[in-house]
């Protein structure tokens, strides 16, 4: 059973540093945040949890990131169909390009 | 355990002669907790064992309940213990369970309860405060579902050979008129209906015991089905071909039995079905699948196209009915099979529950 | 942002879907490889292999810890709890695979104190809650799991409990994918890498994939979007002739791996010089065992054991359907003597067996044509 699922972290125990109750989707279970010394959660975080343990945070920023890439996938392919009937040669390397601009403008913001 | 076939025409028992000579199929040296779950090891238990030597030659599917002749009356029998722990747990108690489950269980077979017998099985020890409450509390269940409890039984046993206690009840009761439930009707194209959301009632007990550190605002959805059960049979009774309430084993078990005993296959749409988040979180965090969860307060029905609208407008108009969604289809092939499709065109098989994920929960 | 919900939306996974197969082109075949037992399951759970292409296979690596581990440590483990004072604690994967005598659930029914436990940590409170017994954690997993189980060594150190100890099988993922790349029989283009083991170990270890094998390969996450992202971002390099280890699951894995939890697992384990993998043999450096500073909760030195070595009965195939040679289905005794309710194999039993998966995959190879009306 090696699942792990992301979670929310809810409160951290007063007398236990390493003891939180995380949120998964409206489930609250205690877990430990042992494993994450150096980058210690706080609540409102978003945690990856496994056998009862906090492995990692999640970063809100990076996943949204990828949703946009995710997102900008589909557009290439209806860009590329639009370009296609044009009759351009080396349209993916083209549509590409401007995808991949797009890209680094996205991480900047 | 399901008991006899509602095809059964006569009352006889099989002759003394074949029963002792019944073969058993059933090859388990022992019996395990998996026995007892509902899924695949329970049916080969009934089927392997109990059927051949009680019900003898070829009975035929087995349903919730076995329909009887006695003398030109036809009456709906069923039978059903309960063992669950904790006792208690949000949304209701084994009492509530032991009264709703027969009445379900008759009325998923066409039936309506008309009386209940309940036999005990005490654990010496027992704080007579605890069974009054789980006697009240199958007064009022019995009240609110409109059946008699009619007489009883009582055993006490040693301290620790019962988990507090053991109830089984008995109900008897009128068969429905206009409406015959057989899996042989089954067609190719013919809806499949489920009353409501699943999981509620597996997952809460999971959380009562306490073993895991989870909690959430959950509670068993126990309830009695009849009153939606007559609405469908009021609105849809001539396309009615089949109805189940997936307690152990969950909605999965029941329709792989439907599956079997049909031979067709039953397709069903994964964004269709409801499960309360809570419930999908609690799953996901424990690696179960919802199909597998058992459910105190639903049941599937199968309904010909025909009627499958009315079928729909009767139970949401009907109280409780509100959740109910048509959740898939009868198709001929993957044949015996569940097979579960998903929004973005992928698809899984769903066994029947192998194994015992969660032991004594009904 | 719910991080799951957001990774299954059904337009983004056909636009996925569709990049991919204009990206394969048909023209050839592409062999990858999901090293972990996690994605396996999420392949058939997810109905993925219906949206991808014919001419991509996935293979299914040895990534199951379940699956990995020889009958006979089951045994031994168990014959440790054969004290009625021993309680056997595990995670409910563990329950259902056989060892010679049965499995632990079988067990149970017999007589034997055997627990399921989601956590190491509810397998300590265990034994904090019964001071009379021996409570033994049966522990399995890859580095995923195994600073866990340390953590929960130490906190039994500093809290003094004498009653707890760890049956230790925990195992790293490095040597066998090493294993499966020096293996004759294996021809594999790219690499699907496992998602929660580099949250610990980062990804690092996976550069001399690229760069002596010349294998892309894709850090992955779980859910459908990620793992078909994962192949585009494959398919791409192989395309392009490239080879490098990249990160899909960016907002979870970091690049250096999580720091504490190595200090964890080197605070408690050391290697053991070899272990014996089902299917693989004996692999040098490739399992954990406790180290001596926490001996006292080593169950192996705690407790004897028989050590017998149990060989899988001689039809079973287990060993090449784990290195992905043969499929499951190709097992003699897959869907007959070996079932999910009967398993003889691991494979069967973990949920990310591929037997078990394939079981229900199995069923429908007949009807595949008819898939299409559905839907």
């Amino acid at each position: 059973m090696c699942l792990a699922i992301p979670g929310r972290i809810v409160e951290i125990s007063a007398d236990n540093q390493d003891s939180a109750l995380v949120d998964v989707v409206g489930v609250r279970r205690r877990i430990d945040l042992g494993l994450l010394h150096d980058d210690k959660p706080v609540p409102g975080d978003w945690v990856l949890i496994h056998v009862g343990f906090a492995m990692s945070r999640i970063s809100e920023q990076d996943a949204a990131d990828q949703m946009s890439t995710l997102r900008m996938l589909g557009e290439i392919e209806g860009a590329m169909q639009e370009v296609q009937g044009y009759g351009l040669e080396h349209a993916e390397v083209v549509i590409e390009a401007a995808a991949e601009s797009d890209r680094s403008k996205a991480k900047v913001n | 355990m399901r008991e006899g076939s509602t095809r059964e025409e006569s009352t006889t028992t099989p002759a003394a002669m074949s029963v002792e000579s019944a073969p058993v199929r059933f090859r388990d040296p022992q019996i395990e907790m998996a026995h007892g779950a509902g899924g695949k090891a329970s049916r080969k238990l009934v089927e392997g064992l109990f059927a051949p030597i009680l019900f003898g030659g070829n009975p035929g599917p087995l349903g919730d309940a076995a329909h009887v002749d006695i003398n030109g009356t036809r009456v709906a029998i069923t039978t059903d213990s309960f063992v669950v722990k904790p006792l208690t747990f949000p949304g209701g108690s084994i009492g509530e369970l032991a009264v709703n489950g027969t009445v379900n269980d008759l009325a998923v077979s066409g039936a309506k309860a008309e009386a209940l017998v309940v036999s005990y099985v005490l654990e010496a020890g027992l704080p007579t405060s605890i069974l009054e409450a789980e006697v009240r509390a199958m007064a009022k269940a019995a009240r609110e579902a409109g059946v008699r409890i009619a007489a009883g039984d009582t055993k006490v046993v040693e301290h620790g050979k019962a988990d507090h206690m053991y109830v089984t009840t008995t109900g008897i009761g009128r068969l429905i008129p206009g409406v015959t439930i057989d899996p042989g009707s089954v067609r190719m194209g013919d809806k499949i209906l489920l009353s409501g959301p699943i999981g509620d009632h597996g997952i809460t007990i999971l959380l009562a015991r306490g073993e895991l550190d989870l909690e959430a605002d959950l509670r068993s959805d126990t309830r009695s089905v009849l009153p939606l059960v007559e609405a469908l049979i009021g609105a849809a009774g001539p396309g009615l071909r089949w109805m189940r309430d997936p307690t152990r084993g969950g909605a999965a078990t029941s329709l792989n039995e439907l599956a079997r005993d049909c031979g067709l296959g039953m397709v069903l749409f994964e964004d269709q079905i409801r499960v309360r988040d809570m419930v999908r979180g609690a799953c996901e965090l424990l690696g179960l699948d919802p199909l597998h969860i058992a459910n105190e307060g639903q049941f599937l029905a199968v309904v010909s196209p025909e009627y499958s609208d009315a079928a729909i407008n009767a139970l949401s108009m009907a109280p409780g009915g509100d959740e109910a969604q048509v959740i898939g289809e009868v198709r001929e092939q993957p044949a015996g099979t569940v097979l579960v499709t998903t929004l973005y065109g992928g698809s899984r098989i769903v066994d029947m529950l192998v194994g015992d994920p969660l032991p004594r929960i009904c | 942002m719910r991080f799951v919900d957001e990774f299954r939306e059904p337009e983004l996974i056909s636009k996925t879907a569709e990049e991919i197969c204009r990206i394969a082109g048909e023209e050839r075949h592409y062999r990858m490889m999901e090293v972990c037992g996690g994605h396996t399951h999420a392949i058939y759970r997810f109905g993925l292999k219906d949206i991808l292409p014919e001419n991509i296979e996935l293979i299914h690596g040895p990534g199951c810890p379940v699956c990995v581990l020889p009958m006979g440590r089951i045994d031994d483990g168990l014959s440790i709890a054969k004290d009625p004072n021993v309680v056997f604690a595990a995670f409910g994967d563990m329950m259902r695979v056989p060892g010679t005598q049965g499995s632990p659930l079988e067990h149970k029914a017999r007589g034997m104190d055997v627990r399921i436990v989601y956590s190491p940590s509810d397998a300590l409170k265990l034994a904090r809650l019964n001071p009379e017994k021996h409570v033994m954690f049966f522990a399995i997993g890859f580095e995923t799991t195994a600073p866990s189980t340390a953590l929960t060594m130490m906190r039994a150190k500093a809290e003094g409990i004498r009653n707890f100890s760890v049956f230790c099988n925990h195992v790293t993922i490095i040597p066998a994918i090493r294993a499966i790349l020096d293996s004759p029989d294996m021809r594999l283009d790219a690499f699907i890498g496992p998602g929660h083991v580099s949250t610990v170990i980062g990804c690092r270890p996976y550069e001399w994939i690229a760069q002596n094998e010349r294998k892309p390969i894709v850090v992955s996450g779980f859910e459908p979007l990620d793992m078909l992202q994962s192949i585009v971002m494959l398919l791409r390099q192989l395309r392009a002739g490239e080879a490098k280890v990249e990160n899909q699951y960016k907002r979870v894995v970091p690049w250096e791996g999580n720091r504490a939890a190595l200090k964890a697992m080197a605070e408690v384990f050391q290697l053991r010089p070899y272990f014996e993998w089902r299917g693989l043999g004996f692999i040098s450096q490739s399992a954990l065992s406790i180290n001596d500073k926490y001996a006292e909760f080593d169950a192996e030195q705690r407790f004897d054991v028989p050590g017998i070595r149990v060989t899988d009965p001689k039809a079973a195939q287990c060993g090449e359907v784990l290195k992905g040679v043969l499929k499951p289905h190709q097992c003699k005794l897959f869907g007959r003597e070996c079932t999910p309710e009967h398993p003889i194999g691991a494979l069967m039993v973990s949920s990310e067996g591929s037997c078990a998966a394939y079981h229900n995959y199995e069923h429908r190879k007949a009807v595949m044509v008819s898939l299409s009306s559905i839907a």
